[in-house]
């Protein structure tokens, strides 16, 4: 047995292995392995949602006039607030985690439960203000018309204000055949959803309303949206009109150019899965500590690895936060 | 260091009294921060909107950089970077800034550049 050991000589010395450079354990380098390569990940969003802003950056949606609304108060335009809320939420849980990281090194079990348990909460209040924010903005405001070149049309009073296509489309009685594959095109379908009005309604109403102006997408060099005259208003609906978009997916978007929406769901949408999946393994991590886990391990180590991934998400949001809502 | 914290923040203008007691401060700081965005951002004051630095209004600078701030004390703080050994900061913090502005700065000319061609190169865009 004893020939087997190897002995290099070097024992204690800065090459004879033992040395902790880093002085940081291997789960919490993975961890931090992980929110690097995490980071570069999303930066690579933000980084592609800014190409595409500045590609078209005469005729980017204005997050103001896009996120105005908060719950409970039907009809109230307040930009940011609810965001401003989020945040808050999201910093705070952050908070009540660090808090946890805190009463973890010092084994005090109880107050680790609790601000887990606060953190996990946090973090619920988000992903469902999120889902909130999302199903908002699919459902839409006010509609708008898209052209024949993918552009969008809103409509507004001489005032200068919204006006809703619902409230000047005018009903016209028309015949619409479903379309279906025996009779038609079979490789074609049916649009899943329909808006309420058609594209001719929303034509004559807005043809026969003369305080009815119209906005397009791009940008004066104020940063406001170009309102037309009522001359051009009424040239433009009616020889580049094509459609009616109300809302917002992935290939039409009625708040402006469709990029936005794309970019708005995919990367809060990963973000939100970040979220939502830091809230399973805070749970899982609470119940560890509940039946005395990292009690028996006598360290609390794994409360902060979760911690670094859950400040890691609260870092991400901060950055969508500006560049979604801010800039 | 899981038990010994470095209580300074500001570079040694504000030394807290415990941990506990400096997370409250990062998160008060923090929060007076994102108050100062989301006023900025629902008042938009004329000159900051007016002035541009750099091809951008002077607003969202100021936007991105207490976006910066906010993502420092984030990382240090709550993190734990700021009681890390430096080698490992740096491993983390070098690595990320060098190659997102790297990213940031290339992909922005290019997006700058197409915009250019589509409004000078008579690419019909709005029919």
């Amino acid at each position: 047995m004893d020939a087997t050991v190897a002995k290099t000589g070097t024992e204690g010395k800065t090459w004879g292995g033992g040395n902790r450079p880093l002085n940081a354990s291997y789960g919490k380098m993975m961890m931090w392995f992980f929110i690097v390569s995490d980071a570069l990940t999303f930066s690579g969003f933000i980084a592609s949602y800014g190409f595409s802003r500045f590609k078209f950056i005469d005729a980017w949606p204005i997050a103001d006039e896009v996120f105005t609304h908060v719950p409970f108060l039907h009809g109230v335009p307040a930009p940011m607030y609810y965001v401003a809320f989020m945040t808050f939420i999201l910093i705070f849980s952050s908070v009540t985690m660090v808090l946890a990281v805190d009463a973890g090194h010092r084994m005090q079990k109880k107050k680790v439960i609790w601000y887990m348990f606060a953190t996990i909460i946090g973090g619920a209040i988000f992903v469902g203000s999120q889902a909130w924010e999302w199903a908002t903005f699919i459902k839409g405001d006010y509609g708008a018309v898209e052209t024949k070149g993918g552009k969008i049309l809103q409509f507004l009073d001489t005032e200068g204000d919204r006006v809703a296509i619902g409230d000047f489309a005018v009903e016209l009685p028309t015949e619409r055949a479903t379309h279906e594959r025996k009779n038609g095109i079979w490789y074609q379908t049916e649009p899943e959803t329909l808006t309420s009005f058609s594209f001719e309604e929303v034509k004559a109403g807005f043809l026969a309303n003369d305080n009815l102006l119209v906005r397009t997408q791009y940008l004066d060099e104020n940063g406001e949206p170009t309102v037309l005259s009522r001359e051009e208003s009424v040239n433009k609906i009616v020889n580049d009109g094509k459609l009616v978009v109300e809302g917002a997916n992935l290939i039409r978007n009625e708040y402006g150019h469709p990029l936005f929406a794309d970019f708005f769901f995919f990367i809060t949408g990963f973000h939100g899965f970040h979220v939502f999946s830091g809230v399973v393994i805070n749970i899982i991590i609470f119940f560890n500590v509940i039946i005395g886990t990292y009690e028996r391990r006598k360290s609390y180590e794994m409360v902060e690895k979760v911690g670094l991934y859950w400040h890691f998400v609260d870092l991400v949001w901060v950055f969508v936060f500006t560049f979604f809502y801010l800039v | 260091m899981a038990h010994e914290h470095k209580l300074e923040i500001f570079r040694g203008l504000l030394k807290f009294k415990s941990n506990v007691t400096k997370i409250w401060g990062v998160f008060v700081f923090l929060s007076i921060v994102t108050i100062i965005e989301v006023y900025l951002g629902i008042v938009k004051p004329e000159f900051l909107t007016e002035t541009r630095f750099l091809a951008m209004k002077l607003l969202n600078w100021i936007f991105i950089i207490l976006t910066l701030v906010k993502a420092y004390y984030i990382t240090w703080d709550f993190m734990h970077q700021r009681d890390e050994t430096k080698a490992l900061r740096r491993a983390v913090v070098w690595t990320a800034v060098f190659l997102i502005c790297y990213l940031i700065l290339i992909l922005l000319i290019e997006g700058d550049y197409i915009y250019e061609v589509y409004k000078q190169n008579y690419v019909k865009f709005d029919f």
